[in-house]
């Protein structure tokens, strides 16, 4: 293995541990609005206070470790990506500070619970998704313009591009689907019967739309980015355990069995098929221009941060586990019995 | 680009740094407040360090935001300095997230396990690593700017970056310094804003004993940080000397190489000869090099495009005369309150006391631009010029103004949010709350 795969495979894992966490909160601060808007406030909104308040921000770091890590691995991709970012990665941070600051100001501080910031934040639950994302679509090239030597977006490409809609309309639909099987578990062990019939409709609602859009853009990218659907293809078996994986979840959630066994399930699904995906874009960090080796760093910056990564998770998984221990696991905090806040 | 991508990076970093600061000192006067009240089995130190708690989690959550802006926009803004920077300095940039990460989780369960266990010291554990992990945050980060003043660790041969080694470009000459400065003006800065909040309760009607008590505690803590500031400055000023000398030249209006300098303080510059200014004989060569013989380096003997603005020397002249009179007021409170004099409980008093947040708050912005435009022209000294560093995309205008609405907005949502959650629950009510609490269960 070389340390070029270890760098992207940590990064890659990283990611994907940032597209679960942040999907679940995403997908509650929508759902949360929803329900404001249609009146059935307070079903949700106590669980998602309990769940959400104390992780927000360890779910911020994991994109943070992202976007730092693959600078670290990878300087190049500050040139390229980082240049042609500027405005998508502008709107994502403002829609993540309308996030922060609903934690903020509403659930930590003064409770403001003003209906229009309930919505903006259940907005930017659905937006932010929407605005990185496009990230996938201009990896697989073809968006971008190489103009004296500097990288520029060919926005009008990007934008009517159907495989960048379909990234990001199964970026929507998947953080709601994930969401919503996640809090069907939590709502469950909360004992908030109510609750969870209700986030079960929509996990069983999004279900569909889920797996049709990320079927969809196989398919697309078969015109898009041949080489790359190729390669897709060799790894049929992966999308076909997901697939599996995904019908499991949702025959648990129909059936009203076993919610926290279905989530795991989800996590597997989704685990298959980003990984699946990543490794049939290797060598490409960006098509055509950059790959992973080409990109890389000098070998005593990449042997110096695997050292540090191994002895930063030495240091977090043990902090983790208190947390989900103190907060997911521990019955009586699930169910609102204790409260205990500053 | 160079000029608005500037813009843009000096607007994020100086809103960054209020929260940074306030991120990194309050955990530390939290814990200190929750140790005495522990040890002196005193309700007040208990709550106060609660309260304090309870608005530093508001203001760490918009540094998280204003934080992430940063990091995503050093690479948006400078793709070219973070392309070749990333290849020698991404080590302790990413050791950052992971001391972040470490801090956001134990802040967590720190927030969220009040009184849930039975002895408190378990609880004051838990503020341990919060405070670790903030500390060490900074220090990272300040190790990657230290790095950009004063670059080593890697050559260039043919434009190629080679024989890089990280942990020799993260203990650049300039660390020590720079770190110790940091951490002591943050524990300051942050005591400061601490007791200016107590002195505002005092004046504004309410004498409780709760406020006097967080009162002395800050002050005294105030005092010593300002003490250890004024100690590391002088320090900086070395290092200064010996390896960034156009940068303290530029401070000084130090025209000709020469020894027994004297330090400029104020003044208007007219061609090369300051006017108006205060002269200190001696002082400049003291700051350098700890002797009046001490010969300092000039600007003549820099060229011309590579000499930093000139007017930092207000920058610095304005972070020294309020790190300055911070030291000598706190001094003169803690003495005062000591021995009894009546001048500190005096309402005039009271007031430069609530004044002594907003400065110490200035100075540190009057700190982080000094250094970063008194690096100029360079994004990394010596290597990089800011110019060569810069995007070359053409929409970083739109984003200033993107950026600028979201801080107004964040910055009066903190204000707003910070007093209506005290003013809801002033300290009067919570006591009598607790004592009743307390009443019921006997």
């Amino acid at each position: 293995m070389t340390l070029e795969i270890i760098g992207i495979s940590v990064l890659w894992l990283f990611l994907f541990l940032y597209v679960i966490v942040a999907s679940i909160d995403f997908g509650a601060g929508f759902f949360n609005a929803y329900s404001a808007f249609s009146d059935k406030q307070h079903i949700l909104t106590g669980i998602i206070q309990r769940y959400l308040s104390p992780v927000w921000e360890v779910t911020n770091v994991f994109f943070v470790f992202f976007f730092v890590g693959i600078i670290g691995f990878f300087p190049q991709t500050a040139f390229y990506y980082g240049t042609t970012l500027l405005v998508p990665a502008s709107i994502a941070l403002i829609l993540l500070a309308v996030r922060g600051s609903y934690y903020a100001f509403a659930t930590y501080g003064a409770k403001i619970n003003h209906r229009g910031y309930i919505y903006m934040y259940g907005l930017s639950g659905l937006l932010l998704p929407a605005a990185l994302s496009p990230v996938l679509a201009i990896s697989e090239g073809g968006f971008m313009r190489l103009e004296g030597g500097q990288p520029s977006l060919d926005y009008w490409a990007l934008f009517t591009s159907p495989l960048m809609w379909s990234i990001v309309v199964l970026s929507i639909a998947a953080v709601l689907y994930i969401s919503a099987v996640f809090l069907t578990w939590y709502a469950w062990k909360a004992g908030d019967e109510k609750a969870t019939q209700l986030v079960r409709k929509y996990a069983l609602v999004w279900a569909g739309p889920t797996i049709v859009t990320a079927t969809g853009i196989i398919f697309e990218l078969r015109g898009h980015n041949p080489e790359h659907y190729a390669s897709l293809l060799d790894l049929w078996w992966m999308f076909a355990l997901s697939f599996l994986l995904f019908l499991g979840t949702v025959f648990l959630i129909w059936k009203k069995r076993n919610y926290g066994l279905a989530f795991i399930l989800l996590v597997g699904q989704f685990f298959t098929a980003f990984f699946a995906y990543g490794a049939s874009h290797y060598p490409y960090l960006l098509y055509p221009h950059l790959t992973i080796y080409d990109s890389f760093t000098n070998e005593s910056m990449a042997i110096a941060l695997i050292i540090a990564f191994i002895a930063g998770l030495g240091l977090l998984l043990p902090s983790l586990y208190l947390l989900f221990r103190l907060f997911l696991f521990d019955k009586d905090y699930v169910k609102g019995k204790s409260d205990y806040h500053a | 680009m160079a000029l608005q991508s500037r813009i843009l990076t000096l607007m994020t970093l100086s809103f960054h740094i209020i929260y940074a600061t306030i991120g990194v000192g309050v955990p530390l006067m939290i814990m200190i407040a929750q140790w005495v009240g522990i040890r002196k089995n005193d309700e007040h130190y208990i709550l106060l360090a609660r309260r304090w708690a309870r608005g530093f989690v508001i203001t760490v959550a918009v540094g998280v935001v204003t934080g992430t802006a940063i990091g995503l926009q050093l690479s948006l803004l400078w793709p070219n300095f973070m392309q070749m920077a990333g290849n020698v300095i991404a080590l302790p940039l990413f050791m950052e997230v992971f001391a972040f990460f470490f801090e956001a989780i134990f802040l967590g369960i720190y927030l969220y396990t009040w009184d849930r266990f039975e002895d408190q010291r378990k609880h004051f554990l838990l503020l341990v690593p919060v405070a670790l992990g903030a500390a060490a945050s900074s220090v990272f980060i300040t190790i990657v700017n230290s790095f950009m003043n004063a670059p080593q660790g890697f050559d260039v041969l043919n434009g190629e970056l080679v024989n890089v080694s990280p942990l020799l470009a993260m203990f650049s000459p300039a660390v020590p310094t720079k770190v110790a400065h940091v951490l002591s003006t943050a524990f300051m800065t942050s005591a400061f804003v601490l007791a200016s909040i107590a002195a505002f309760r005092l004046l504004r009607g309410s004498n409780h004993i709760y406020h006097k008590k967080a009162l002395f505690l800050t002050m005294k803590l105030a005092l010593i940080f300002s003490v250890a500031t004024a100690i590391i400055g002088d320090f900086s000023g070395k290092y200064l000397a010996e390896y960034q000398p156009e940068k303290l030249a530029a401070a000084e209006w130090h025209f000709e190489t020469g020894s027994e300098a004297e330090l400029v303080l104020f003044g208007v510059l007219d061609g090369e000869e300051p006017k108006y200014a205060i002269r200190v004989p001696y002082a400049l060569s003291i700051l350098a090099h700890g002797v009046p013989s001490g010969e300092v380096i000039g600007l003549n003997d820099f060229p011309e495009d590579e000499i930093p603005p000139l007017w930092i020397h207000y920058l610095f002249d304005t972070m020294v005369t309020l790190g300055m009179w911070l030291a000598f007021f706190s001094f003169v409170y803690v003495v005062g309150a000591w021995r009894g004099w009546s001048i500190v409980t005096k309402q005039w008093f009271r007031w430069l006391t609530v004044l002594s947040g907003p400065l110490a708050m200035l100075a540190i912005q009057a700190g982080w631009w000094f250094t970063e435009v008194g690096r100029q022209p360079w994004i990394l000294r010596g290597y990089m010029k800011t110019s060569e560093g810069a995007t070359a995309s053409g929409q970083v205008d739109l984003m200033i103004v993107m950026f600028a609405g979201l801080y107004v907005i964040l910055g009066i949502g903190t204000v707003v949010v910070l007093s209506r959650m005290y003013k809801r629950n002033p300290v009067e009510k919570e006591l009598a709350q607790r004592e009743s609490a307390k009443g019921g269960e006997e």
